[in-house]
């Protein structure tokens, strides 16, 4: 495309039906003990 | 819905629902608002465009827009609402922050848990309450095996041997129990010697080392009981124990306040002083503390953190590299869409233990008593309350449904919605506003990868 560069594609909705394990790590575990920042966790699974 | 915007001249729009991001030339960035924008119909936005920009570029880039959208990455619908009955099943309690003691060393000005004490009197946990915990974790961890216990305070390290102690009995219970712990633990570092690190380096999967960055910054607001700052006492100590742990699974941790809003400086002292895991993050501290980000400081934190998100891309491009947490997107890899809606799993997943055994939503909720959940020896009592906690996910939060950062802060931190607004799904406003732009700045940083990747 001339116009629009895509970095990065459609990830949120791709593993909708395999979403909701809750292996994942608590997201105020980390530094994190007084804002809460989600997005910046991985999952487990991968 | 998607979510247009500039930073540092670099047009970028972001598909909230399929989480694609797109870089846009300035046609195409005009072209897109006119399908974005409320206002007058998209054709007429259109045709006014045509004043300023010949018509053939106009038609290339509603044309590359209208694949995009054909494709599924702009303006794409929700498909998550429907799934909601099934992701918000009851959970297992995963995760215990561990008020090893409520008392502390410092008298930092900002503190929420009161210097210490929180609302309650100065205490430490007892090796019974402790083991208590690990057992109460392990009973009500359902089939799950990795579980966390976070040693938090207060200052944990006023109570060390019984961190210790507990350490142990958990080890010693993996086995039967067949699950695995993971410890962290939180420390302002003044009592951090070598017996102490050595045990943290064998055992703790991750440090948080508090140090809020410039020597005149740390020592204004972190002050001893004397009224000394602590500055020159934990930065080599800090130094210290992150070369002792080879230099991975640790933060060190600052606090900025109305009084730093370049709190960027801070972030890069840390760096200059050789830490590579930064997180500097804003107080939450009341009206009348003096030292609460206000909505008017919201333009200034907002503008600090595009300029540090430009010094660290520079930094990373030039040899110099370090992670700020705040900055840090999985985008490839994150967590999965369940998890974002729900959030950091407050009140359900992730409990506080008070030093007397009480059970609470998180650490910041401890002492609130219409917020205790129960207690380690008699168990979740019932309280209504923490249903209101498993029903908080972003499509209850009214102003969080109609918001593009969603499904990457969550719907904010229910402690802050509480404290600001007596309501866990309203969300603290300039909290809010400061997360959106350190999204924007982590949405940007990725473009910088991307050019940088493909200049390669």
């Amino acid at each position: 495309m001339k116009h629009i560069k895509t970095i990065n594609g459609k990830t949120l909705n791709r593993d909708i039906k395999e979403a909701g394990c809750g292996e994942c790590q608590t997201s105020c575990q980390s530094a994190c003990k007084t804002s809460c920042t989600v997005a910046n966790q991985k999952c487990e699974k991968k | 819905m998607i979510h247009a915007f500039s930073m540092h001249g670099v047009n970028l729009a972001l598909d909230v629902n399929s989480g694609a991001v797109h870089v846009l030339d300035d046609v195409g960035f005009q072209v897109l608002q006119c399908y974005s924008q409320e206002g007058k119909p998209v054709h007429e936005k259109l045709e006014k465009l045509k004043e300023i920009l010949p018509e053939q570029v106009i038609l290339e880039a509603m044309d590359e827009i209208q694949t995009l959208i054909g494709e599924g990455s702009l303006f794409s619908a929700d498909p998550y609402e429907d799934y909601l009955p099934q992701w918000s099943k009851k959970t297992v309690v995963k995760a215990l922050c561990l008020h090893i003691a409520h008392d502390c060393n410092l008298r930092c000005k900002y503190c929420f848990a009161g210097t210490g004490e929180y609302l309650g009197e100065r205490s430490l946990m007892s090796l019974e309450v402790g083991k208590k915990a690990i057992d109460f974790l392990i009973e009500n961890s359902g089939n799950r095996r990795n579980l966390e216990v976070d040693f938090f305070g207060g200052e944990p390290l006023m109570n060390f041997d019984v961190v210790k102690e507990i350490v142990h009995y958990a080890r010693s219970r993996e086995k039967d129990s067949g699950k695995r712990f993971r410890f962290t633990l939180t420390t302002n570092v003044l009592l951090l010697d070598k017996e102490k690190r050595d045990f943290i380096n064998e055992h703790m999967h991750n440090v948080v080392l508090s140090i809020d960055g410039r020597k005149e910054i740390n020592d204004a607001m972190r002050k001893r009981v004397d009224g000394t700052g602590c500055y020159d006492r934990i930065l080599p100590l800090a130094k210290t124990m992150v070369e002792e742990r080879g230099h991975e699974n640790y933060y060190v941790r600052g606090t900025f306040t109305r009084h730093n809003l370049d709190f960027g400086e801070d972030v890069l002292h840390l760096a200059d002083e050789g830490f590579e895991q930064i997180s500097v993050e804003p107080v939450v501290a009341s009206a009348d503390s003096g030292l609460d980000i206000r909505e008017e400081d919201i333009p200034r934190a907002c503008a600090e953190y595009e300029r540090l998100a430009k010094a660290y891309v520079e930094r990373r491009g030039s040899g110099r590299w370090f992670n700020f947490f705040h900055f840090m997107l999985d985008l490839e890899g994150g967590p999965c869409i369940a998890k974002r809606l729900r959030g950091c799993g407050s009140g359900t997943e992730y409990l506080a233990v008070t030093p007397e055994g009480d059970l609470y939503p998180c650490h910041q909720f401890v002492g609130q008593t219409r917020f205790r959940l129960g207690s380690v020896f008699e168990g979740l009592n019932g309280n209504p309350v923490r249903e209101e906690f498993y029903q908080a996910n972003v499509y209850e939060k009214p102003e969080c449904r109609t918001c593009w950062a969603k499904f990457y802060c969550s719907g904010g931190c229910a402690a802050n919605s509480w404290k600001f607004n007596q309501d866990i799904k309203k969300p603290y406003k300039v909290g809010c506003e400061l997360e959106k732009k350190r999204i924007e700045c982590a949405l940007w940083i990725k473009s910088q990868e991307f050019a940088a990747a493909e200049g390669e």
